[in-house]
């Protein structure tokens, strides 16, 4: 199945991608290529299959709910585009 | 004696224990030789001299007190995809072009630990997504085999960096075959483990359930000797598994003697180029003729490893690359209108054209009416997949084949059409679905160019693969040959 160039936005604002206009175009090609070529899993005759879970068949481990990690945010938030006061700063959500 | 860039580990080891030379004048010889050729292959993102200097002071102090590791003083690179404390990690993309990592990995610790000293941080595709080192932000890795060439990837720079001898050994990360398509292309050993053998604790993540981190050098006793090192339990990694971690050194003096050895037909039709079948072949016989059995095995479902691996990793890569906001790191836009647009417009600025189709291969794929048909298909095939292995490994020890389909490629030849380019892992994808160990070993030249045997193995199989990749070198003189520039 090809993708139309709606599908691809609306993918875009689901996944939160900005495309530029020039980039919009390959990418529906580009996409709807890759959805054609991983369509012919439809064939597969997959009845009774139960989907992996875990490729080694083993449950996820679990740890106590303890705290384990020291503070370091001062180190951490070095990384941050904006911060303040500890805080990461975003553009104004509530009016 | 051999120069210093010529050696491998293992002898560099005996070396430095002898006092021929200290891990000083090894690494002072490195970085030189990074110097000079780096500014053609671009295999580093980050050369880290002066840490390394002052690392390789410690390790001569400390083998000059009795205290040495079982790596003391031996150089080697990271990936650019594990993080290491207060140095520059970006994963080959613009989005992380400025993070310093606050932590290091749980491998990059252990490494470090026992003595290794770390040269820089290697080029890579983007996120590790690509099989070409085409999508990195950093630029294309040269292949040193032929500078017009890819050599591979995502790994493409630990690969370049280990086969023009700037280091003997490098780290590296597969989810589809990144570790051992670009070892096959630049003529060096790549041994991507058993999925949970080796923590993934600061390996900036791709598909979690078939990313693993693993190694790239120029022989399998190298890779024994760092296997044993990153192998092992991790609390930090809840991906990694409690399974004891033997001696994998001691594994490669067992001979062929009574292995068996699997041949899947599917993997010599078609597609394959003739003359690298040919080499693959060729190195068959070798185990043949040295104690192997050779025994033809079935896998039904392997043609479909690569569709079932493009839904099943750019869903994961979808959900992963979430955390990748403009807001706590990375990349931000500047002069956002609102909280919407700074997540848009910082990840469409941050991300490459290959990584945004992937998280939107995977947004599609997972979203409201397509994750019964897409999502939870492909994870059902898997389930085949990994059946017809484990009915496989009942009858053989190891499965052996090419491990790309054609030597290196040129740079810019598939970047037109992604399905041309996916098409090079699909000998490599199928041990990734199933969570097998593989290996690839260098197996002859078509062209000049250098072309691997692929090993795969079952479950904590990596003893058999280290054994058969070392028994085969012994047999054979590939894993030795040096691309001409880089004498």
């Amino acid at each position: 199945m090809s993708l139309d160039k709606e599908q691809v936005q609306q993918i875009a604002v689901l996944a939160r991608l900005r495309l530029a206009d020039d980039e919009f175009a390959e990418t529906v090609d580009k996409l709807s290529r890759i959805v054609e070529f991983v369509d012919q899993l439809s064939q597969a005759d997959t009845s009774g299959v139960v989907p992996m879970a875990h490729p080694l068949d083993v449950a996820q481990r679990l740890r106590a709910d303890e705290v384990t990690e020291t503070d370091d945010r001062n180190h951490v938030q070095e990384n941050a585009p904006s911060t303040q006061d500890g805080l990461y700063l975003v553009p104004k959500v509530i009016e | 004696m051999a120069e210093l860039h010529e050696q491998t580990l293992i002898e560099l080891a005996a070396g430095l224990e002898r006092g021929d030379f200290t891990s000083v004048e090894v690494t002072e010889a490195l970085l030189a030789r990074v110097e000079v050729h780096d500014q053609t292959l671009n295999a580093f993102v980050t050369v880290t001299g002066e840490q390394a200097l002052a690392a390789a002071r410690a390790a001569d102090e400390a083998r000059a007190a009795g205290n040495a590791g079982i790596l003391n003083g031996l150089p080697l690179v990271h990936k650019d995809i594990f993080c290491t404390r207060d140095v520059l990690t970006t994963c080959g993309s613009r989005m992380l072009e400025n993070f310093v990592s606050p932590y290091d990995a749980t491998i990059v610790e252990r490494l470090a630990a026992a003595g290794a000293v770390v040269l820089g941080k290697t080029n890579m595709d983007e996120f590790a997504m690509g099989s070409s080192n085409e999508t990195s932000y950093f630029g294309p890795v040269k292949n040193p085999w032929h500078l017009e060439c890819s050599p591979g990837g995502s790994s493409g720079g630990s690969a370049a960096a280990v086969a023009a001898r700037m280091a003997p050994a490098a780290t590296g990360t597969d989810t589809g075959g990144s570790i051992r398509q670009p070892a096959a292309l630049t003529g060096t050993v790549g041994l991507k483990p058993t999925y949970g053998r080796v923590s993934r604790y600061g390996m900036i993540a791709f598909a979690s359930s078939l990313d693993q981190a693993g190694v790239i050098t120029r022989s399998s006793a190298d890779a024994a000797l760092l296997l044993g090192v990153m192998a092992g339990f991790d609390e930090r990694d809840s991906t990694c598994i409690d399974h004891p971690v033997p001696d994998y050194t001691a594994a490669l003096s067992q001979s062929l003697d009574g292995l068996r050895v699997g041949v899947v037909k599917q993997h010599f039709d078609e597609g394959l180029d003739e003359q690298t079948g040919a080499a693959v072949r060729e190195a068959l016989s070798v185990l043949e003729a040295n104690g192997a059995t050779l025994l033809e095995v079935d896998l039904p479902n392997i043609d479909l490893s690569v569709p079932t691996y493009y839904v099943v990793a750019p869903a994961e890569c979808s959900s992963n690359l979430s955390r990748f906001d403009g807001v706590r790191f990375g990349h931000r836009a500047e002069d956002p209108e609102d909280l919407f647009d700074l997540y848009c417009r910082s990840r469409g600025e941050g991300f490459g054209a290959e990584v945004k189709r992937r998280i939107m291969t995977g947004t599609y794929a997972l979203s409201a009416g397509y994750y019964d048909a897409y999502y939870l298909k492909a994870q059902q095939v898997r389930q085949l997949i990994a059946d017809d292995f484990r009915q496989a490994f009942e009858k053989v020890d190891v499965i052996a084949g090419p491990t790309a389909p054609t030597p290196a490629f040129r740079l810019g030849d598939k970047t037109d059409d992604p399905i041309t380019m996916y098409l090079n892992d699909i000998y490599t994808i199928g041990a990734n679905l199933a969570g097998l160990p593989g290996i690839s070993t260098p197996c002859g030249f078509v062209g000049g160019l250098p072309v691997g045997l692929h090993l795969v193995g079952p479950h904590w199989g990596e003893e058999l693969l280290l054994r058969c990749a070392h028994n085969y070198e012994q047999l054979s003189t590939w894993h030795k040959a040096c691309p001409g520039d880089f004498q």
